[in-house]
């Protein structure tokens, strides 16, 4: 028996094969899940992938998130099922609500794509237990709407409750408040951030590293160890 | 039949970076004296039937949860034009 990690696929998404990859590369069964199926199968899990879901029209990830699979999806993250938001991911769960703040159009207008360079700041959540606070990870960073904003009072307390998970180092690609890549929930099950582990889970593609892998082997050894 | 407008702007203290680039873009136009350009959204709901009170606070609702994101976004909702149907 092995975890069974569910991968939504909305229209426009990009990265669901990717993700899936990625959860087996680290021993889980990855099951597809359709934006418009209400029913999450069972799964242990869920990664909320990247891409332009429902064309990023009105905002992205609003659309998104009244989608059938999200009501199901919100109401279980609330009790406690694991969910990770990548990039798009990421956006759909702050226009949800589980995560604070949400995302603007790049500071500087452009969509970027770079190998960027992370810490990682909080390393108990279900997604991050595989790396050391502190510890700096290389992976892909490609958006156009990533400069992380949330009021003062919301940004302090992100801070003070090392909710804070990631933080961009060395460069800042978008204007994101303090530095922001990506935030949890106060139990530690919701996170979300811009750049993609996915892509960096095999040394030949991505950033040539497998910066990313822990992600998927976190949150598998925490269902197996369950 | 009536037309409702809901505006939504970015919040003064959020940057608009499109904004910003609008407004650069006016001297090279030969639009001068321009100091400042935000840019937002505006929706016209064509609503069946007759917009009252209860109507408004529906749309209002659907504007704070829907058309706008209230961490970065404002919004007004007003009634633009009703044609009153057999009097």
């Amino acid at each position: 028996m092995t975890a069974r990690i569910g991968v939504v696929t909305f229209p426009g998404s990009l990265d669901d094969r990717d993700t899936q990859r990625a959860i087996r590369l680290a021993g889980a069964e990855p099951v597809a899940l359709w934006h418009k199926d209400k029913d999450l199968h069972q799964v242990d899990a869920v990664v909320l992938c990247g891409g332009f879901s429902y064309g990023d029209y009105l905002r992205a990830g609003a659309i998104a998130r009244f989608s059938p699979v999200m009501e199901t999806l919100i109401e279980q993250a609330k009790a406690g099922l694991p969910v990770l938001g990548i990039c798009n991911g990421f956006q759909i769960l702050t226009e949800a609500h589980l995560l604070p703040g949400t995302m603007l159009r790049n500071d500087h207008l452009h969509f970027i794509c770079r190998d960027q360079k992370l810490r990682v700041e909080n390393a108990e959540t279900s997604w991050t237990t595989d790396y050391t606070a502190g510890q700096e990870i290389h992976i892909p960073l490609k958006n156009n709407d990533g400069q992380y904003v949330a009021d003062e009072y919301t940004l302090d307390q992100l801070e003070a409750e090392g909710r804070v998970a990631f933080r961009y180092l060395d460069f800042n690609p978008n204007g994101s408040q303090r530095d922001i890549a990506g935030v949890t929930n106060e139990a530690g099950n919701v996170v979300g951030l811009m750049p993609h582990p996915e892509h960096a889970v095999e040394p030949l593609i991505g950033t040539g590293r497998t910066d990313g892998l822990p992600f998927f082997t976190s949150i598998l050894k925490k269902l197996v160890n369950a | 039949m009536a037309r409702v407008v809901v505006d939504v702007m970015l919040k003064p203290e959020i940057l608009d970076p499109q904004g910003q680039a609008v407004q650069r873009a006016l001297p090279r136009l030969g639009f001068e004296g321009v100091s400042d350009v935000r840019q937002g959204k505006r929706f016209e709901l064509e609503v069946d039937g007759p917009v009252d009170d209860a109507a408004l606070a529906r749309i209002h609702e659907l504007a704070e949860s829907f058309l706008a994101n209230t961490v970065i976004e404002d919004f007004t909702v007003k009634v633009e034009e009703v044609v009153e149907a057999g009097k």
